[in-house]
């Protein structure tokens, strides 16, 4: 395995009584794409912000590219993209300028970051928006552009906080498409979800994060592996009718979940479960069979489901 | 998207430690970036920057001072009363631009626009940012001097060469208030704590010696007006334009050099706090 560009080791922080995060270790190696997945509030921001060299650490050690963010922030921020999960992009400025501007903000010569912006728009497909103002575009291009300026200085790690808050099917297609590039090209990627889609498909390895303490870590598939059953029957009998039909469903799959909205029957066989369940006289509203996700992880490990 | 970009020129940092990670040595790219966004948005309010002092001036200076007749200076000088008060409010036009652009301005980038986060996930510190945004402010009381140099020349009352050195004192003037403007703005929470600033603006202006000599008031009103930071601008640059140097002048010097350190300092502690805490 090539060396570790992150190395965190018991790192916490805290905030007067509350520890947003309470003593997390992972090491990410170059190339990498590593997500940090967990509810809201869980303390992945603060530890990406850390990370950023923007959050000094209460306790623990830090390391990345070799640097300790306490004395290097500048020298280590130099070589970082950062995806902030709110855009803060510059209003008074246009669309082409934020990332001229920007990219001055690391030291680099005019005419180098001019032709940078332009492949950048391009890449963020914000081509004929470069003279638009920033308030004019619309949430996903804003996104887009942010994370276009993220990659002005051509970074060796890229930090996305949330990268798809707010985009639509299409644009969040485009941008997963992006970030395999960049990912193909040796980016080391590490990112944030607080629900996993196609993201489940990019990271080679993750961590899953609940209050400010690391669940479990391990590939997508492993993950899964270990926390859940090759498929899941989904069931809905109605809102009111869920507990009381769940009651009934014992000896069926591994292990039953009910949610307020439906019921998950985790097996190997979906399909054979749910010919059981029909036998035993109990009609479902709606059925699917699916394949265990992250989020079945994720409802495993804390009791909780991700989406609210 | 293979260009390799990548930038060392950072990485001579372990000799400067404690500094190297609060300056990179980048406020240049600040100041850009004001200049930029003020091109594109921000141009009738330097105009009107401009022009406030100049209507004062021909209002009182010429209008109300044909009533006023001549003036006796601090040092003694008998001048016209346009040559009495133009120095004064050039010494209030580097004030007032100078805290537009450190409270006002500073205050909307730091709160609303998030601005200063985008910065400091840079490879700029917090010194790079402090610095850059009060010599964006020092540009524009450059501007504004520069223009208001010319109208007193035009109009015969710079009395003396010395009133070439009204320009640097001017910037020295517009340093101490940005940098002290920033760094209270940067302990500002809400709009209102910002009105604050503005309603003790406005008694330093008319109260610091700048319509009448200091004299007219009793004793311990001239020991307070003279603990403010305006008068001693005042007499500055009253002193520089009416050719009425004297040592003196070296001691209103030391009022604004300590202004402009304590300033940065705590405007560099409290962009730390507030956005690498
Ligand atoms: N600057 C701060 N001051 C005080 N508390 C904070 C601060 N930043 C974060 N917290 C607290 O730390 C905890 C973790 O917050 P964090 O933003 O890291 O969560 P998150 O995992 O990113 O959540 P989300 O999915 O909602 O973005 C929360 O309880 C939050 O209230
Ligand atoms: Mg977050």
């Amino acid at each position: 395995m090539p060396e570790p560009v992150i190395v965190a080791r018991d790192l916490v922080k805290t905030y007067g009584e509350l520890s947003a995060v309470d003593g997390i270790s992972f090491e990410v190696a170059a190339g990498e794409s590593f997500g940090l997945l967990g509810p809201n509030g869980a303390g992945k921001s603060t530890t990406m912000r850390m990370v950023g060299a923007v959050s000094t650490r209460t306790s623990g050690e830090l390391s990345i590219l070799g640097l300790d963010p306490d004395g290097s922030g500048p020298e280590i921020r130099s070589q970082l993209g950062v995806v902030p999960q709110a855009d803060n992009l510059d209003t008074e400025l246009r669309v082409r300028e934020n990332l001229l501007v920007y990219g001055r903000y690391f030291g680099l010569p005019r005419r180098q970051v001019a032709a940078r912006a332009d492949e950048l728009l391009a890449f963020a497909q914000l081509e004929d928006k470069g003279k638009a103002k920033v308030d004019a575009l619309s949430g996903g291009m804003k996104r887009r552009l942010t994370i276009a300026r993220a990659l002005i200085n051509d970074p060796r790690i890229l930090l996305l906080d949330e990268p798809t808050t707010g985009l639509d099917p299409q644009a969040r297609h485009v941008l997963w498409d992006r970030l395999f590039r960049l990912k193909e090209q040796g980016t080391t990627l590490l990112l944030t979800r607080h629900y996993m889609d196609e993201a489940e498909q990019l990271c080679d390895r993750l961590v899953v994060v609940d209050k400010g303490v690391i669940m479990a870590e391990g590939t997508p598939a492993e993950l899964i592996r270990r926390y859940s059953t090759r498929e899941v029957l989904e069931v809905r009998f109605g809102s009111d009718r869920n507990a009381a039909v769940a009651e009934q469903l014992h000896g069926i799959g591994e292990r039953v979940e009910v949610l307020p909205d439906r019921i998950l029957v985790y097996t190997d066989s979906g399909e054979a479960d749910l010919v059981r369940i029909t036998e035993a006289g109990l009609r479902p509203v709606t059925s699917l069979v699916r394949r265990s996700s992250l989020e079945d992880v994720f409802l495993r490990l804390t009791g909780r489901s991700l989406i609210e | 998207m293979s260009a390799p970009v990548r930038q060392e020129s950072l990485s001579s940092a372990p000799g400067r430690r404690g500094v190297g990670s609060l300056y990179a040595g980048n406020a240049r790219s600040v100041m850009l970036r004001g200049w930029e966004a003020t091109r594109s948005t921000n141009w009738l309010v330097i105009l009107s920057g401009l022009f406030e002092p100049v209507f004062y001036l021909l209002a009182l200076g010429v209008g109300l001072g044909a009533l006023v007749g001549r003036v006796t200076t601090t040092t003694g000088e008998q001048v016209s009363y346009a040559a009495f008060i133009a120095p004064a409010l050039l010494a209030v036009a580097a004030m007032n631009g100078a805290v537009y652009d450190s409270t006002w301005n500073v205050f909307f980038k730091m709160r609303f626009a998030r601005l200063y986060e985008g910065m400091l996930s840079t490879s700029l510190g917090p010194l790079d940012v402090a610095t850059g945004e009060i010599l964006l402010a020092l540009a524009r009381g450059a501007l504004y001097a520069i223009g208001f140099l010319i109208v007193m020349q035009v109009l015969g009352l710079n009395l003396s060469w010395w009133a070439l050195l009204a320009l640097p004192a001017v910037l020295m003037i517009a340093f101490g208030f940005a940098s002290v403007g920033m760094a209270v703005t940067s302990y500002m929470k809400t709009f209102q704590q910002m009105d604050w600033i503005t309603f003790l603006m406005l008694p330093m202006f008319l109260f610091s010696a700048t319509f009448y000599p200091l004299s007219v008031y009793p004793e311990w009103i001239q020991h307070v007006i003279q603990a403010l930071p305006l008068w001693h601008g005042v007499e500055i640059v009253r002193a520089l334009t009416t050719g009425a140097v004297d040592v003196g002048i070296l001691w209103h010097g030391l009022y604004y050099a300590v202004m402009i350190v304590l300033g940065l300092v705590f405007t560099t502690r409290r962009l730390r706090v507030l956005f690498l805490d």
